[in-house]
């Protein structure tokens, strides 16, 4: 287990070297190689890991306890880790380089700041992989939440950074409450927060089944939370106020995956509450299918890919939550690959006109041929067309959807696949084949230094062996039923050609297929109300209740202080007045007090 | 010869004398006045029982107070001349220094 704990290593020592070493960290480019470099090494470490196919844990003591350890930390390599591992490593390299040329009129010293956070971020999000017990993927689950907040708010003097930075830890924090609150609950009832120890009681039917419902909806709510599930996905549009190579490594490829890992990660214990997988796959569905509607209006380029983000997690929830966790995950993997593919490419079409919003692009293709290509590579393979990556995953997850026996979820699944094609060609034909805008003559967009334009043909080659790769022959040479690759090839040509129809062409006027859908047009560009609700929610119960404390303190609990202090300022202001400061008076008062005495002793005292 | 009674109506009689001065005199010099009359009905009530019980230390007692009440007087009347030197007063109404 020593490659591994190198692969984890390294990150870490970088992160230590760049913040303890400030010199180096204010050299900003410098730093930027430093942590390349090591990213480098722990890719082909990885790379090295999955080709030697090496599986196994382990286990060092962490929390004493009576009669055995309370809790353990060690490292975990299995079939999920593997794969994981090459893929956080790989998207982080190719995000460490890109980001090299993508944020080069930064200042240096907040490039090396931003390098720091980026180790930071691939050291959690490698140990939260290689995690072997519930309660360490807790822990790198919250640095990696922390490295999220800190890369969104990276711009932090943009006040919309900011407040996306704060929303995004929050909302996310609502569904960790549930996982922590989750993870405590089983091992109260277990005993052992080790994922092999309790796996083998699942299968030893050993595992007290008293309250696990009630456990693993926690646990699931924790990936509610990071994988920007329905009704707490409001924060992964948001979070593209971060820098565009940030948003593809951690708000597409990695951290909201966590959320589908986790999942995988629990299946074994999932299969044993059938009422929380039913719940997965519902959520996931409506999930996949709400962000994909809100996707098709959206105008800004990265907000498009991040509903289409959620949606897509929304697929692999689904996936596994019908019983078919490999076909999600595998998901994961290739949505991994090209969606990072996507937001970079989207980062190379910002860098070279300066905004997010699609209709003000339009006939990019002409300058940037290079980006165009690898995005419309991109986009067939989250469309889901033959022979790319995504057709393969999404065909997997929809043929594990009818396995197991959910049409609805199928139904929803569906519908989404033909929104994906749509939306994805929506802007691929107004941004790059739209009617072009004046550029300006003498600063024309143009395609990307080559440190940019490198990871982005090696993520596109990927997506295509990967795909090429399964058309070869898929391992066990299993083929789905034909009804299904028909369909699924349908939907995306049938969304890719109502996007050419409307935005590529024009036959169809947008107007026509908008006004018999109005009220979804209507709903999905206000994004459902959602972050209305919540802001009225906030405004309502928080602010009300606060005001309703406020109040208490201002008039109760000050108002019983004031009220016992102005009756001791009238005492003390009525007592002043006996001290006359005349000698008599007290002489007065000791004749009248001796002659009050001699009264009492002489009748009153009974004897 | 008149009993211990006499003597003690007497002394009683002083002392509310006295006492009666120094609660209502505005002068210092009267205050000062009263005090004495309300030693003085010590000095009644010593000697009174002294005779009663034929005891000579009675009378030790009423020279010892003699005594002091001479030096009560002398201090006493030195401070009310510092008073009136500060204050342009004696009155005792006005010397409400103290008051609360």
């Amino acid at each position: 287990m020593d490659k591994p704990l190198v692969v984890l290593a390294l990150p870490f020592a970088v992160f230590l070297l760049l913040s303890l070493a400030a010199p180096l960290r204010r050299r900003g480019v410098l730093a930027g190689w430093v942590s390349t470099a090591a990213t480098a090494a722990a890719f082909v470490t990885a790379l090295v890991i999955w080709r030697d196919g090496a599986r196994g844990s382990l286990i060092v003591p962490w929390l004493p306890g009576d009669g055995g350890p309370m809790a353990t930390v060690g490292l975990l390599l299995d079939g999920l880790s593997a794969p994981m591992l090459v893929l956080v490593t790989l998207v982080s390299l190719l995000v460490q380089v890109y980001s090299l040329a993508y944020l080069d009129d930064e200042p240096p010293r907040s490039l090396g700041r931003y390098y720091v956070y980026q180790s930071l971020f691939a050291f959690s999000m490698l140990g939260l992989v290689l995690s072997p017990t519930y309660l360490q993927m807790f822990v790198f689950w919250e640095l990696v939440g922390l490295c999220s907040y800190l890369l969104i708010g990276f711009w932090y003097t943009r006040p919309a950074a900011a407040r996306a930075a704060v929303k995004a830890f929050w909302t996310t924090k609502l569904g960790d409450l549930g996982f922590v609150a989750g993870i405590v609950m089983l091992w109260s009832n277990t005993g052992t927060f080790e994922f092999e120890a309790l796996f083998r009681m699942a299968k030893d039917q050993t595992l007290p089944l008293e309250g696990l419902t009630t456990i693993m909806f926690l646990i699931y709510l924790g990936a509610v939370g990071k994988s920007a599930q329905f009704p707490l996905h409001v924060w992964l549009p948001d979070a593209m106020e971060g820098p565009t190579p940030v948003s593809a490594l951690i708000h597409a490829a990695t951290m909201v995956t966590a959320g589908v890992f986790l999942v995988a990660r629990s299946e074994p214990l999932l299969v044993l509450v059938p009422a929380v997988l039913t719940i997965v796959a519902r959520v996931g569905a409506f999930t996949a299918l709400l962000a994909a509607t809100m996707a098709c209006v959206e105008s800004d380029i990265k907000r498009v890919l991040a509903y289409s983000t959620v949606s897509q997690l929304g697929y692999m929830l689904a996936a596994a939550g019908a019983g078919a966790a490999a076909a999600g995950f595998f998901h994961l993997l290739t949505h991994g690959v090209f969606k990072a593919l996507l937001f970079l490419g989207a980062g190379a079409v910002i860098h070279a006109v300066g905004t997010n919003d699609i209709f003000r692009m339009g006939g990019l293709w002409r300058f940037m041929p290079h980006t165009g290509i690898v995005f419309i590579a991109g986009t067939l393979a989250l469309a889901g067309v033959w022979p790319l990556a995504g057709f393969f995953s999404k065909e997997a997850i929809l043929e594990g959807v009818v396995a197991g026996g959910r049409p609805g979820v199928f139904v929803a699944l569906a519908v989404t696949a033909f929104l994906t094609a749509f939306y994805m060609f929506r802007v691929v034909f107004i941004t790059f084949f739209g009617p072009g805008h004046p550029h300006g003559d003498t600063h024309p967009p143009h395609d990307p230094p080559w440190l940019m334009r490198g990871p982005l043909w090696l993520l596109a080659a990927l997506t295509v062996a990967i795909g090429v790769r399964f058309v070869i022959g898929a391992p066990g040479d299993h083929h789905p039923p034909v009804w299904l690759t028909v369909l699924s090839l349908a939907l995306a040509g049938g969304g890719i050609a109502l996007a050419w129809a409307m935005y590529g062409t024009g036959v169809i006027p947008v107007e026509l297929v908008r006004r018999p859908l109005a009220t979804i047009d209507f709903l999905a560009r206000r994004r459902y109300f959602l972050d209305a609700i919540y802001g009225g929610i906030y405004r309502g119960l928080m602010l009300g209740f606060s005001r309703v404390v406020g109040w208490i303190d201002r008039y109760v609990v000050d108002g019983i202080l004031n009220v016992c202090s102005a009756w001791s300022l009238r005492a003390g202001d009525a007592l002043r007045r006996i001290q006359s400061g005349q000698a008599q008076d007290y002489v007065y008062g000791v004749a009248f007090g001796v002659l009050l005495l001699l009264v009492w002793a002489r009748w009153w005292r009974t004897p | 010869m008149p009993g211990l009674h006499s003597y003690l109506v007497v002394a009683a009689l002083v002392f509310a004398i006295g006492l009666f001065g120094v609660l209502t005199r505005r002068n210092a010099v009267g205050i000062l006045l009263g005090i004495e009359l309300m030693l003085n009905a010590v000095n009644i009530n010593l000697v009174a029982f002294a005779r009663l019980h034929g005891d000579p230390i009675g009378l030790l007692f009423a020279l010892f107070t003699i005594a002091i009440t001479v030096a009560e007087v002398a201090v006493g009347l030195a401070i009310v001349i510092v008073i009136f030197r500060v204050r342009r007063t004696i009155d005792a109404d006005r010397l409400d220094l103290l008051r609360g």
